[in-house]
């Protein structure tokens, strides 16, 4: 397949009178880890929400693998391929943490993984998964009761577990200790192998120059700066951006 | 146990049931309580379909009651139907009414979702009341003849038997759904919408599915009430208790599983029976009042709640 995996153009969103998105082209390559930054408003959760599905863009196109995404629910977008993880986790609260991987392999991984899965086999999956996080002894907990940490490998694991081709990470770190950052750093590191592209959107720039291959840069609601991670940095806009005047 | 084995073992009982208690048991009154209890059992296990297994607390049970109910007046009325046809109608009307309240699920959430289905009762109570042709304020009679079907002793006997089978199919139905893959589905919907949206979960179609089927079992158990009864009318069938008991019984019972609605509407249904027998039916409700307010105190999580915590408890030692 040629072109990009997800192309974004002139995505537009706006709530009254207030532009949270405005004409912000963003496009992601089939297994590239793309760092996204920007100040806290500048319309990073907005864009990962028109692109999920969650909230529906004004204006412009998303396309995934050269399909127009425009009307689809996000039951349909993470069937195709695109998963992510909350800011804020939101976990299956009633259930082990088990079970709430078994969901998105019970109704979202069947389309690109194959057949649907039974419970048993989504069990294993499931187990599976964890233990790639580092979460298999507390399978049979109640998802409720984990730790911050264990609450952000939740979310994770349970984007994977929709066997996506497309991974967003909605600032998986925001809060954790410099360790648990390392730890998250290396599970989100560990998906290229697999195939699976990134976007990981994040404050902590030592954790997205260590991550992204490429870096985009959005400041009240317009892009202001995409490429290679050094340079981007160096950009005066986003030192502006930033730092003031 | 599989679904189709769990299913066998249900109707096996339930025909067993019926054949032991036409035989020997010949008090009517027998018939008349069990039959009020099974009904609630249905109308529990319905609602624990949304309410518990899904999350949305619906109001207005006796609203989709009374669509059965109603829907077998109006039937027998214009040509005299069989129970069996009042039955599968008053299943369907009930149905699309509840297949209308899953749209309202769009917009409207929690406490909110509640006071609109408790809104939809009221506003189908006003439109029975001001509708001559049921019989409008006054009710409406349905008079079976004398000989009952299928052979039965009389039309008591016949209609608790269909009862028993009723309640049978609401348990497979409402069992079949927990442990189905669809149950996962409505216990994410219940912990969190947006988070089950975006884990695949398609979430309207699910909520669709639950408040057809739940509102399609509670017209199931309203369908027979005019004929058990012989007679009906708004207020009664209407009647907040209705509502109020498909509530508290799977509260009290344990709302995670299919057998705690069965479990609260036995030991409520029963404690209501004796309590009319012995004391006065003005009872009923400050009883419901009383023990709800001991189990959310005592046991949130419903006698079922209690099973499990003590079966947790055994296996870690």
């Amino acid at each position: 397949m040629t072109g990009p995996l997800l192309a974004a153009t002139g995505v537009t969103k706006h709530f009254g009178g207030f532009y949270a998105l405005e004409q912000v082209d963003f496009e992601v390559g089939a297994g590239e880890r793309v760092g996204l930054i920007g100040p806290n408003g500048s319309g990073k959760s907005t864009l990962v929400n028109c692109i999920t599905g969650t909230l529906r863009n004004d204006d412009g196109a998303i396309l995934f693998e050269g399909r127009d995404l425009a009307g689809l629910r996000p039951h349909r977008r993470i069937r195709l391929g695109i998963a992510r993880s909350f800011q804020i986790p939101r976990p299956f609260a009633a259930m082990t943490v088990l079970d709430n991987l078994r969901i998105p392999l019970l109704y979202a991984a069947h389309t690109h993984g194959g057949l649907w899965r039974t419970e048993d086999q989504a069990g294993d999956e499931a187990m599976d998964i964890l233990g790639q996080f580092g979460l298999e002894a507390k399978a049979r907990e109640m998802s409720g009761g984990l730790t911050q940490v264990d609450l952000r490998k939740l979310e994770l694991a349970r984007a994977m577990a929709a066997r996506p081709k497309l991974l967003i990470s909605d600032e998986a770190m925001a809060g954790l200790s410099s360790n648990e950052i390392d730890e998250i750093l290396a599970i989100l590191l560990g998906m290229k192998e697999r195939g699976i592209a990134v976007v990981m959107i994040e404050h902590i720039m030592r954790a997205v120059m260590r991550f992204s291959e490429r870096v985009a840069v959005l400041v009240a609601g317009r892009k202001i700066a995409d490429g290679d991670p050094g340079e981007v940095m160096r950009n005066p806009e986003v030192e502006r951006a930033y730092l003031g005047e | 146990m599989k679904a189709r084995w769990f299913a066998l073992v249900v109707f096996a009982f339930a025909i067993l049931l019926i054949a032991i208690t036409t035989t020997t048991v010949k008090n009517e009154y027998f018939y008349t309580a069990s039959y009020t209890v099974l009904q609630f059992v249905i109308l529990a296990t319905a609602w624990n379909i949304l309410g518990g297994l899904t999350g949305y607390v619906n109001f207005g049970s006796a609203a989709f009651f009374s669509l059965g109910a109603y829907s077998s007046v109006v039937l027998y009325t214009l040509f005299k139907a069989p129970v069996p046809v009042g039955i599968v109608t008053g299943a369907v009307v009930a149905a699309l009414v509840g297949l209308g309240a899953g749209y309202l699920t769009l917009r409207l959430r929690g406490v909110f979702f509640a006071i609109a289905t408790l809104a939809l009762s009221e506003v189908l109570y006003t439109f029975v009341v001001n509708w001559d042709f049921v019989g409008g304020a006054r009710g409406a009679y349905i008079i079976l003849p004398n000989e009952a079907a299928f052979g039965f002793h009389n039309n008591t006997q016949y209609l608790f038997a269909l009862m028993v089978l009723m309640t049978a199919f609401s348990i497979v139905v409402a069992r079949f759904i927990e442990i189905s893959r669809l149950g996962r589905g409505l216990a994410a919907v219940r912990d969190d919408e947006i988070a089950a949206e975006c884990s695949g979960v398609p979430t309207l179609r699910l909520k669709l599915v639950s408040t057809t089927v739940s509102g399609a079992l509670m017209g199931m158990a309203g369908s027979t009430y005019p004929y058990f009864m012989q007679y009906v009318e708004p207020t009664s069938s209407f009647s907040l208790s209705i509502s109020v008991n498909s509530i508290a019984m799977p509260l009290i019972g344990g709302m995670h599983s299919w057998a705690g609605p069965i479990i609260g509407a036995i030991l409520l249904g029963t404690i209501q029976q004796l309590v009319q027998v012995t004391v006065s039916s003005a009872w009923n409700l400050l009883i419901v009042g009383v023990l709800l307010v001991l189990f959310v105190t005592l046991a949130p999580n419903g006698i079922m709640g209690w099973v499990d915590r003590w079966r947790a408890r055994r296996k870690r030692s």
